[in-house]
This record gives C-alpha cells, sequence and structure tokens, in this order.
C-alpha cells in the first residue's frame, strides 16, 4: 500500500453573510460599548513616508446594483515595499501597519481608504511588482473571499514590468485593476464582482 | 515583530470549498464572478499580514455573555473552543479569531435584522480573542437561536457562529461559520449546501464536547479551524543558493 499524504484540509469557507459589521466593525455599526475602537481603521499613521493618497470606489454586483453591505480589507507594503509583519527582508516604516479594514458607507455604498503608495514588492523570482494594494472581499452572497489587488494607473512602466499584471491573458481586463488618478493624490476604482467590467479575482 | 521567512502558501482547493455560483443560495448569483480566477502562486503579498498582540485584547472580549452590558445574556451557556492549525497540523499562534452570532432566540442586534424573536438587552453578538502558544481559544456565549431568512419561501438558518480568522499571512484569511452537532437544520440551510462534499460539510460541524462542559455551568462544542499550509520547513532547510 502506498503511504498516505496526511494533511489536514483547510476549513471550507462559509459566507460572511449580511450582519458581518456586527463582528468586524461593531462600532461602526452602532454597537459600542464592547471594543473601543474597531480595528484597521487606517493602514498608516501620520508618521508615515511617502506620498499621501486616497482611494475611493464601489462594490458593483452583477445586476449594476452598488453592495452597501460590502465590507474589504487592505495589505500593503510601506513606501520602500517592505511588508511590516513577517517580511524576511527586514523592518518597515514604524508609521505604516499596512493592515485596513474597509466598510462600504451604509447608505451610498461609497468606501475611501487613506494611506500612502506603497512601493514595489518582489515577486518570487526577484522581478519587481509594480505598486499595489492586495484586497480580501467578503459580503454576503459570496460564499468564499474574494482576492484582488489595487494597481494605479500613473505606474505605467512599473505595471508594464509587474510579473502579475503580465500573467492577465485578457489584457484589456488589467485595467479593472488600475486605480484612476483624478489629482492630488486622489485614486477612483470601483470593483464588479461581475459581468461587464468584472473585476479581475485571483487564487494566488 | 517577526521577520521570518515561512514560505509559500499551499494552493487552495478550490473543490473542497463553496462555488462562487450557487442558485440555492440566491444573493451569490448576482455576486459570483463568472470569468475564471487568475492563478499564480502566492507572493510577499500573500505571505505576510498581520500580526495581533495582546495588549489590544480586553478581558470580557472572548466572554459574549458579559462583554455587551456586564450583565448575564440568555440563553444556554456554552463554550466554544478549538485550536487554529494549519494544513500540517501545526498550531498556529497568536492569531486573531473573531466571532459573531444571533441572540438565544435567533436574533441579530442589527437595523436589518427583521425576526419575530426579541433582542437580549444583554447580548452585544461578538468576540474575539488571540490563539494561545499551541493556537488554542475559546469563547463564552449562548447558544445561538436557529431563525428564518429571505431566500425561498422557508428557509431556516441552522444554529451557527460566524468565525473570521487570521493566519501569518494575507492569503490564509478565512470566513467560515461552524454548526452545532445534532441540528436537522444544517441539512436543510442552502447556505451549508453551497458546499458540494458532505465531508467537507461535516467538518464545520462542531461536536458536543462534554469533557469541555463544566457541571452545573454550560456545556462546550469543540470546533478545530485549519488554515492553508505553508512550505516552510523546506525553507527552513533549504542551503544557501539552493
Amino acid at each position: 500500500m502506498m503511504q498516505r499524504l496526511d494533511y489536514l484540509k483547510e476549513t471550507p469557507s462559509q459566507t460572511a453573510g449580511p450582519y458581518v459589521h456586527i463582528g468586524l466593525v461593531p462600532n461602526a455599526l452602532g454597537i459600542p460599548g464592547i471594543y473601543p475602537e474597531d480595528l484597521g481603521r487606517a493602514p498608516v499613521t501620520d508618521a508615515a513616508k511617502g506620498q499621501r493618497i486616497s482611494i475611493t470606489g464601489r462594490v458593483i454586483d452583477g445586476a449594476g446594483m452598488v453592495l452597501r453591505d460590502a465590507l474589504f480589507e487592505t495589505w500593503q507594503a510601506d513606501a520602500a515595499g517592505i511588508y511590516p509583519v513577517n517580511d524576511p527582508r527586514g523592518p518597515a516604516d514604524p508609521g505604516v501597519t499596512g493592515w485596513a479594514r474597509v466598510a462600504a458607507d451604509f447608505d451610498t455604498g461609497i468606501w475611501r481608504i487613506d494611506t500612502v503608495k506603497p512601493g514595489r514588492v518582489p515577486y518570487p523570482d526577484g522581478r519587481l511588482m509594480a505598486p499595489h494594494i492586495a484586497v480580501w472581499l467578503v459580503a454576503r452572497g459570496v460564499n468564499l473571499g474574494l482576492q484582488t489587488r489595487i494597481y494605479f494607473d500613473d505606474e505605467a512602466d512599473a505595471n508594464e514590468a509587474c510579473p502579475v499584471l503580465g500573467r492577465i491573458e485578457h489584457r484589456e481586463r488589467v485595467a479593472t485593476l488600475l486605480a484612476r488618478h483624478q489629482g492630488n493624490g486622489q485614486y477612483q476604482i470601483d470593483f464588479r464582482l461581475q459581468g461587464e467590467g468584472e473585476t479581475v479575482f485571483f487564487d494566488m | 515583530m517577526t521577520t521570518t521567512d515561512q514560505g509559500p502558501l499551499y494552493f487552495r482547493d478550490r473543490d473542497w470549498h463553496p462555488a462562487a455560483y450557487t442558485p440555492g443560495y440566491k444573493t451569490s448569483m448576482t455576486r459570483a464572478p463568472f470569468r475564471p480566477l487568475v492563478s499564480l502562486g502566492s507572493t510577499l503579498s500573500e505571505e505576510t499580514g498581520p500580526a495581533f498582540g495582546q495588549a489590544m485584547i480586553g478581558e470580557l472580549d472572548n466572554n459574549l455573555i458579559m462583554n455587551f452590558t456586564g450583565q448575564p445574556a440568555i440563553g444556554e451557556r456554552i463554550i466554544l473552543h478549538g485550536r487554529v492549525l494549519d494544513e500540517n497540523g501545526r498550531g498556529v499562534p497568536g492569531v486573531l479569531v473573531e466571532i459573531w452570532q444571533a441572540n438565544a432566540g435567533g436574533r441579530y442586534r442589527h437595523k436589518k435584522d427583521g425576526y419575530l424573536a426579541p433582542l437580549d438587552p444583554n447580548f452585544g453578538g461578538c468576540g474575539r480573542t488571540l490563539t494561545d502558544a499551541s493556537g488554542g481559544y475559546e469563547f463564552l456565549t449562548v447558544r445561538p437561536g436557529a431563525y428564518p431568512w429571505p431566500n425561498r419561501v422557508n428557509d431556516w438558518r441552522p444554529m451557527h457562529i460566524h468565525l473570521s480568522v487570521f493566519g501569518s499571512g494575507f492569503g490564509q484569511r478565512l470566513i467560515t461559520q461552524n454548526y452545532f452537532e445534532g441540528d436537522p437544520l444544517i441539512a436543510r440551510c442552502p447556505i451549508v449546501q453551497t458546499i458540494g462534499q458532505q465531508k467537507a460539510i461535516d467538518v464545520l460541524v462542531a461536536p458536543l464536547d462534554m469533557n469541555r462542559a463544566i457541571p452545573m455551568d454550560c456545556l462546550a462544542y469543540k470546533f478545530d479551524i485549519v488554515l492553508r499550509g505553508r512550505r516552510q520547513s523546506y525553507f527552513e532547510n533549504r542551503k544557501e543558493g539552493l
């Protein structure tokens, strides 16, 4: 008899459901008193080095409806391209925590992230990825959290050389990952879950 | 902050997880991506990830019976406990586990929940904790009630608790739900049935754990959570330049 591979199986995902905010951002939902403040309110402090940027957008479903119950988390490197936790290359800017929890506005569905533009991080083969923010999105109706990335449309050369963007076979879809610069460090990008202009989601 | 290279993540078995498009759960029909995922190995963006320290955890954060008003919540008192492991069977220490749930009557503290069951004034509905050195966690809470939800005409959610878990990398991020042994609604639930394999459903059902129950106080249920593994040992042994 062959030897067995005794790995455990990852716990199956289940949807975060419509009440994910009770668990992850109770203060924002109007359940004060349990935690002093919600986690992940900002990925940077005022002391963070680098270019200050703001990104806004919406999450839109296949019927064109804006999700007002979407919640996602972001994870990014500092301005020099170092991650604040577990990065084998050394310590990051202490002004950057790197992680944020972002809830769409309960009335408008618009979300906003205030941060610094991340630097370039190496791909496993040593080539540099373009500046990006990793995104993990959950909502009612999403059975397994969706992984995507926010890139920046004013980083044309870096985007052109990015080994991850380079793996997107349908080149016109790369644009779905590009936050569009509106001037003054303001960017805009929507996540489209399905259909026309559907955001590229990753299995990484 | 650790600076250990913990190695690439194991690939996710997408057949074991629920599919994105599951018509029995109607909301998934407009929220499921139709285009194939772009698949490639993990990078530092998925292999690094947020860490959380003991300092942020309050004394009652894992006690949902007392953490809202300081007066006890109503319902059947239970301990929910288990370990956070990776696919190699190693405990994952120091990671954040957050939970949320309906109260004992099956009602959430949320303005969009219009179920007839009353709100418990002493039950907020969320808790959090950090895993210990061996990956263990525990919560004291009330067993949540089942409740009806708008999907098909007469769909009911089985009793369940939502769990949100971090690992040692952002690519391990997971949200799931545990169900309770013996609940006849599990087999009828369209959200449970988004999972295609019965064996995968079975691991979401927490068994009654009388070894951990406290006499004259509370019952206990055991729920282990497995996160994606990493090719850690390979990297630890790898010689320079190989």
